[in-house]
């Protein structure tokens, strides 16, 4: 790593640091920001993610967008411009689904906010409102290269709330969030039983109350006054198409449930995890559905029992559309680094281009925000990962992550 | 009449397995990392009857009366991978009568037939530490496996000392799994935790001082106490005490007790090492580390750093990797040398601590964690780097044998993943070779 401007702190220096001044430094990172309004990002190989890797690339980025791309031959560095070397250079990472900033790392009552248990229907829930900014794994996650989550409320409820896009960087939800409301988060399958004697108790039950909630909300679609309680108002933009729903179901017949469910209202679907995807796979291309399919790492148990790492690429291969998740996960790790899942992905059959876009453009395309994130293309938001190596191996650490143009985060990791 | 048959085909296939390989097999060309000793660029491995006959450069061990001879040119051959934290067979350990259970065996509950004993030998593993859990001050005996295949019952998978005893260790825990306020008799406190296994230590004391006295006559015994027995073990340095423990406090109270009893410890998951590095050194207490992709999932392990390891080599701690199977997957036990590198750790120390330092932690490193002549031929063929994210396990050996083999479909389907992946081996799936089904 030739650039000592972004790598202040190395790992050696990190054992000098006690601990109070570690944790001084986590509680403290807003303060580390440098802000340059025009950078200019030299990198021996940049991944656009838009066309092939440029070799000795530059990418200039100036009040907060990207202005230009291409080799150093082709682009010129203006006067007064900050540069910035790194060996690899990728756009931001795109975590396609998490809940991280609702749950947080201590796992505690007080920072699980991703499910509230009162009841099994409540597509009112905001993300927006029990996002903290502040959490230490968006930190985490962001000094990995991850510079947009889409996270919101975890898949344990029938409807158990919003999903939302956000910045992983920003001290309030404002500055976060990118898109307040993204998806309504469902899920089909044994995690959406209630428990204890209360519905839904099984698969079928789960059905037919989730279709319940679809056909109330056509027939409100069809009055004149629309009921504006927030369940309803939630449940409208879903029949109108607005807000697609985001259906966490992994066994083969909860995946086809997910889609029959799409068909018959005519509603914009996510598939969620979908673990036994390789087995009806047809099925999942013909009806045109995206998958943001579970972390290539997760568990292989219950629903999951029968994933495997080599769906993604399966997947891709099929010409689904699919991007990786960091999940949710009840106890550890609190989250997964969308990163290291590409990279067992990339181990499982994909191609380094084809894993990287797994958490960046294709991520970005499923999310609807390939116009903003996604890809190092002129005009989009300035968000880029910078490596001193392949990003996908397991040794290379990222050395850089900058956000809107703002170089957030000088670890390295 | 069926199963009949199918018992046929079983003693048939068991007979074969018993009769471990007894002629010779070399592979030769292949990068050959020993853990003790340097890397061997171009190298020669040869087995016979489940141990290492010969090893070292191509060109100079001759092979040309070895009719199975393998060139694993481009390959890298390293030990089969030490597991010295797991929890594959779906085994069991104390119940909750008690926070405190010596008496209490892995042995007794272990399924060996579980997919996951199969997953791992396909992530490498060959030797595992398979441990009751966390939620007790001490769950009880732990047992120390060989990953041998088509194993039916826990006798094909023991591995047993010079003195023909059954390896294992035993497990303790302190910090928070174990503290259950209002728990009954569980510990509330940390305190408390430490002074109810100072009582067992101390009342084990006792008994080995009246079985001591009684110098052999049975009419002066002690009632026999499964117990005390085990105890007395861990005091006499018999079974090494597996001790789950996260926060430097914990980790301290940890290395006070088997100050103060003599037994001989293990630290296990010791998420804030890196806080009292140099204690655990000077202790010199190995440290049986995990990497977890994140911090947090509790309070005790927030601080947790991917620099563990990299402060425990630096303070000269001996140091090894674990997998806590199904905290992390035996899959990707590889991964924890990689991440260790990336995290400061140098590349000899995390292989070794995949392998070596294990086997040292289990008292078997006479046996195995490195290709030496003389040792078990536990070893992996890997298709390149073991730190790195492109690499497979293609195949893994044990005792001479080969156990898991990437080119296999069976094989192969239990290393990825996929329909019937997480199915209890049985004999049916033996006789199965066939498409797994799917659209594709």
């Amino acid at each position: 790593m030739q650039n000592i401007e972004i790598r202040i702190m190395n790992i050696k220096r990190l054992f000098t640091i006690s601990a109070f001044a570690f944790s001084l430094l986590v509680t403290c990172h807003f303060s580390l920001v440098t802000a340059y309004a025009q950078i200019a990002i030299q990198g021996e190989t940049v991944w656009t993610m838009s066309g092939e890797p440029i070799t000795n690339g530059i990418v200039l980025v100036n009040n907060g967008k990207i202005e230009a791309v291409g080799t150093a031959a082709a682009v010129k560095i203006p006067a007064g411009y900050q540069i910035i070397s790194a060996k690899v250079v990728t756009p931001g990472l795109i975590d396609a689904h998490t809940v991280i900033g609702l749950n947080g790392a201590a796992n505690q009552p007080h920072d699980q906010m991703a499910l509230d248990g009162s009841g099994p229907v409540q597509p009112e829930l905001r993300a927006t409102d029990a996002y903290n900014a502040d959490e230490r794994l968006i930190q985490w996650v962001r000094e990995f290269g991850v510079t947009t989550i889409h996270t919101g409320h975890q898949p344990s409820a029938l409807i158990s709330g919003q999903t939302m896009v956000a910045k992983t960087w920003g001290k309030t939800v404002d500055d976060a969030a990118i898109v307040p409301t993204a998806m309504i988060m469902v899920t089909i399958g044994t995690n959406a039983n209630a428990g204890a004697g209360r519905s839904p108790g099984n698969r079928s039950k789960q059905v037919a109350m989730l279709r319940a909630e679809l056909i109330k909300a056509q027939e409100n679609a069809k009055k004149p006054d629309a009921p504006k309680d927030l369940k309803s108002v939630a449940m409208a933009a879903v029949i109108k198409r607005e807000t697609p729903l985001l259906i966490n179901a992994n066994k083969a017949q909860d995946i086809i449930t997910a889609l029959r469910i799409a068909k018959e209202f005519n509603i914009r679907i996510v598939l969620d995890g979908a673990a036994d995807a390789p087995l009806v796979m047809n099925d999942i291309k013909a009806a045109g559905v995206a998958v943001i399919i579970h972390p290539t790492m997760a568990r292989a148990g219950g629903d999951m029992e029968n994933l495997s790492f080599e769906t993604a690429g399966k997947l891709k291969a099929a010409g689904i559309p699919v991007a990786l998740q960091s999940g949710y996960e009840g106890y550890v790790p609190k989250t997964r680094v969308v990163l290291f899942e590409a990279g067992m992905a990339a181990q499982n059959g994909l191609s380094r281009a084809d894993a990287l876009a797994l958490i960046t453009i294709d991520a970005a395309k499923i999310l609807g925000l390939d116009g903003r994130i996604g890809s190092l293309a002129v005009g989009k938001d300035a968000d880029i990962a910078l490596y001193d190596g392949d990003p996908l191996e397991w040794t290379t650490h990222c050395v850089g992550t900058i956000i809107n143009g703002v170089l957030v985060n000088k670890v390295t990791r | 009449m069926k199963k009949l048959l199918l018992a046929t085909i079983a003693a048939s296939v068991f007979a074969v397995a018993a009769n471990a390989q007894d002629r010779p097999i070399a592979y030769v060309n292949a990068r050959i990392i020993p853990i003790v000793g340097p890397v061997i660029e171009n190298g020669t491995i040869v087995v016979q009857n489940g141990k290492i006959l010969a090893i070292g450069d191509s060109k100079k061990i001759p092979v040309t009366m070895i009719t199975d001879m393998i060139d694993a040119k481009g390959k890298t051959i390293m030990p089969g991978l030490v597991d010295s934290h797991s929890h594959i067979g779906e085994g069991s350990g104390a119940d909750g009568s008690a926070p405190v259970q010596p008496d209490v065996r892995l042995l007794d509950g272990i399924n060996v037939r579980s997919s996951s004993l199969q997953r791992a030998q396909s992530g490498g593993l060959t030797t595992v530490n398979v441990m009751p859990g966390s939620g007790h001050l001490d769950s009880g005996q732990t047992l120390y496996i060989k990953l041998r295949d088509n194993a039916v019952k826990v006798d094909d998978i023991l591995i047993f000392d010079a003195d023909g005893k059954m390896m294992g260790g035993i497990k303790f825990a302190n910090g928070t799994n174990p503290i259950r306020p209002g728990g009954g008799n569980f510990p509330g406190t940390r305190a408390k935790s430490a002074a109810l296994v100072r009582e067992q230590f101390i009342k084990a004391q006792e008994y080995r001082d009246k079985v001591r006295k009684a110098a052999g006559d049975a009419t002066k015994m002690p009632p026999r106490d499964l117990a005390m027995e085990a105890l007395v073990e861990a005091l006499d340095g018999k079974r090494m005490v597996h001790f789950h423990t996260h926060r430097h406090d914990d980790i301290m109270t940890a290395l006070r007790l088997s100050k103060e009893f003599g037994f001989r410890i293990v630290l296990q998951h010791v998420s804030e090492a890196w806080k009292v590095a140099d204690e655990i050194a000077k202790a010199k207490a190995p440290a049986s580390i995990i990497f977890i992709d994140s911090p947090g999932g509790k309070l005790e392990t927030m601080d947790l750093m991917a620099e563990n390891g990299a402060a425990l080599e630096k303070a000269g701690a001996l140091t090894g990797f674990h997998t806590d199977d199904g905290i992390t997957d035996s899959r990707w036990f590889l991964r924890s040398a990689g991440m260790a590198v990336r995290a400061g750790m140098s590349r000899e120390k995390a292989l070794y601590a995949l392998t070596m330092a294990n086997a040292i932690m289990l008292d078997l490193d006479k046996r195995i964690g490195s290709l030496e002549v003389g040792k078990d031929a536990d070893f992996i063929v890997l298709s390149g780097d073991p730190v790195s994210v492109y690499t497979h396990v293609l195949e893994t050996w044990v005792e001479g044998k080969k156990v898991f083999d990437r080119s296999h479909p069976k094989d192969r389907l239990l290393q990825v993943g996929g329909y019937g992946a997480s199915n209890d081996r049985s004999v049916h799936l033996d006789c199965f070779d066939g498409d797994i089904g799917g659209d594709n």
